[in-house]
């Protein structure tokens, strides 16, 4: 029994395969292979689905969503359900005529990632040679389209210091958005953290130059900053509180209240194949665990602030304090602040970080890599 | 392009943005790259007037009409509003 609104946005992670190798990729740690990908049908029932529960937006992610071969198929119906339709993309596998297909489809707006504005580094950080200037083509492609734009930039201590230069990049390409999303520490990201996380002076900076550009900006570049709450007082709601706006489904159909939220063990999901995206969204057990806050301890539970921010992250709670549970160690309260803080302290300071744990399949004996 | 909206502004809803009618929920909804902006009816009625070409002291003269307001009063509220749109970038103009 629940009392959920219904969500306003459905991600779609059509399939886990990526040219990429981001080592802060939101995916986990376990990846789905081919094998286990929905097909199409299953996902226009999906997408139907969704519709009917309320569900206003559908971002098509992954992985690489243009591996999949029926993307153009599954936007159009999408569109024609009444959805507004995102493909959030690396974009290196986009060209002109794929684009096409896809507008034709009824696509309206293509987020592009790009790893940082410097050519070489960017190619390193996501592991792909090449891949800065297809990205750059392609964004061109999109606005010469006359497609909305959104440039994502994941932010770290590796490349946080050309932030001013991907503003301007944005502008240069034609953004009407710009996303500066600092990198979030579980799954791939939690391996790497040693590699990307930045000091909390560089953090300030980066504050300080988003706000300047935000009011230099108006009406011409929107930007949405995430900022990374390691350094934060108070946690933020993360997906605006849990199974509260947003579901997940993965590659394989199991459908998630966040898209880490497969870091947290113990927690069942189900799956498409088996149930409808209402029942699911009413009454699944992942979604009921943490909704709401009557599952909160203390200092949450007396907290003025507990459906404001509902108790931060719960993938970040289970990664730092091994239970999911537990208050977001970002916010001041909880008892665990003080040793994250020392934890990034440190971690920010090592003068050489480390190298990158890339992102790829666990190699599975008798087996090959899947063809893109 | 300036940013700044005044009577003689036409505004629009930027390309890819739409309203559409929320059936799940009741009202009007503004959508746009990956944000969705609840609409109250007055919100609603205001943005369905504004297709480019009315000027928005047109638009405040036709809701004036429509509910009997002081028209300055409208046109101070409408240009508040359609300004916090331009700023988000949900409005051209
Ligand atoms: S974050 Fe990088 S590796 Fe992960 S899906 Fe996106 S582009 Fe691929
Ligand atoms: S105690 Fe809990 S509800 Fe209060 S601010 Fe911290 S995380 Fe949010």
């Amino acid at each position: 029994m629940s009392t959920a609104g219904p969500p306003l946005a459905l991600l779609a992670e059509l399939t886990h395969r990526c040219p990429l190798g981001c080592p802060y990729c939101s995916n986990p740690l376990t990846l789905d292979r081919v094998r286990d990908e929905l097909d199409t049908a299953t996902w226009l029932r999906v997408i139907d689905e969704a519709a009917a529960l309320g569900v206003l937006q559908v971002h098509f992610s992954g992985g690489e969503p243009l591996v999949r071969r029926d993307l153009a198929t599954l936007i159009g119906h999408a569109r024609a359900a009444g959805l507004y339709t995102n493909l959030i993309t690396s974009a290196v596998l986009l060209d002109a005529p794929r684009l096409a297909s896809l507008q034709v489809a009824g696509l309206e707006h293509v987020q592009i990632s790009f790893q940082d504005t410097e050519p070489g580094n960017a190619d390193r950080i996501a592991g792909f040679q090449g891949g800065h200037e297809k990205k750059l083509a392609a964004a061109r492609m999109v606005r010469e389209a006359g497609l909305a734009l959104t440039i994502n930039a994941v932010m770290h201590r590796q490349n946080l210091g050309h932030l001013s230069e991907m503003i301007d990049l944005a502008l240069v390409l034609g953004a009407g958005r710009l996303e500066i999303a600092h990198v979030q520490y579980y799954g791939w990201a939690l391996s790497n953290r040693s590699s990307l996380i930045p000091s909390r002076e560089e953090v300030r900076n980066a504050v300080a130059v988003v706000a300047a550009a935000r009011e230099r900006l108006k009406g011409r570049l929107v930007i949405d900053h995430v900022v990374p709450d390691y350094y934060a007082h108070r946690p933020k709601a993360c997906m605006g509180g849990w199974a509260r706006q947003f579901m997940n489904i993965a590659p394989s159909g199991l459908v998630l209240p966040c898209h880490a939220a497969q870091g947290i063990p113990n927690l069942r999901f189900d799956s498409v194949k088996e149930r409808s995206l209402r029942e699911i969204w009413a009454d699944s057990e992942a979604f009921e665990r943490f909704r709401g806050t009557s599952w909160m301890p203390e200092p949450c539970r007396s907290c003025d602030r507990r459906e404001i921010d509902f108790g931060g992250c719960r993938c970040q709670a289970m990664a730092l304090t091994g239970d999911a549970g537990a208050t977001d160690p970002a916010c001041a309260l909880s008892p665990h602040h003080a040793r994250l803080l020392a934890t990034a302290k440190a971690e920010s300071e090592a003068v050489i970080p480390p190298s990158f744990v890339y992102r790829r399949y666990a190699k599975m004996p008798h087996e090959e890599e899947s063809p893109a | 392009m300036s940013a700044n909206l005044t009577a003689a502004s036409r505004p629009g809803l930027s390309p890819h943005t739409r309203m559409k009618n929320d059936t799940a929920r009741g009202g009007w909804v503004l959508l746009a790259p990956e944000r969705v902006l609840m609409l109250d009816a007055i919100a609603a009625e205001i943005l369905t007037l504004c297709d480019g070409n009315a000027d928005i002291g047109t638009i405040a003269d036709e809701l004036a009409r429509r509910h009997s307001a002081p028209r300055e009063e409208v046109l101070g509220d409408v240009l508040e509003m359609l300004q916090e749109l331009r700023n988000k970038g949900l409005l051209v103009a």
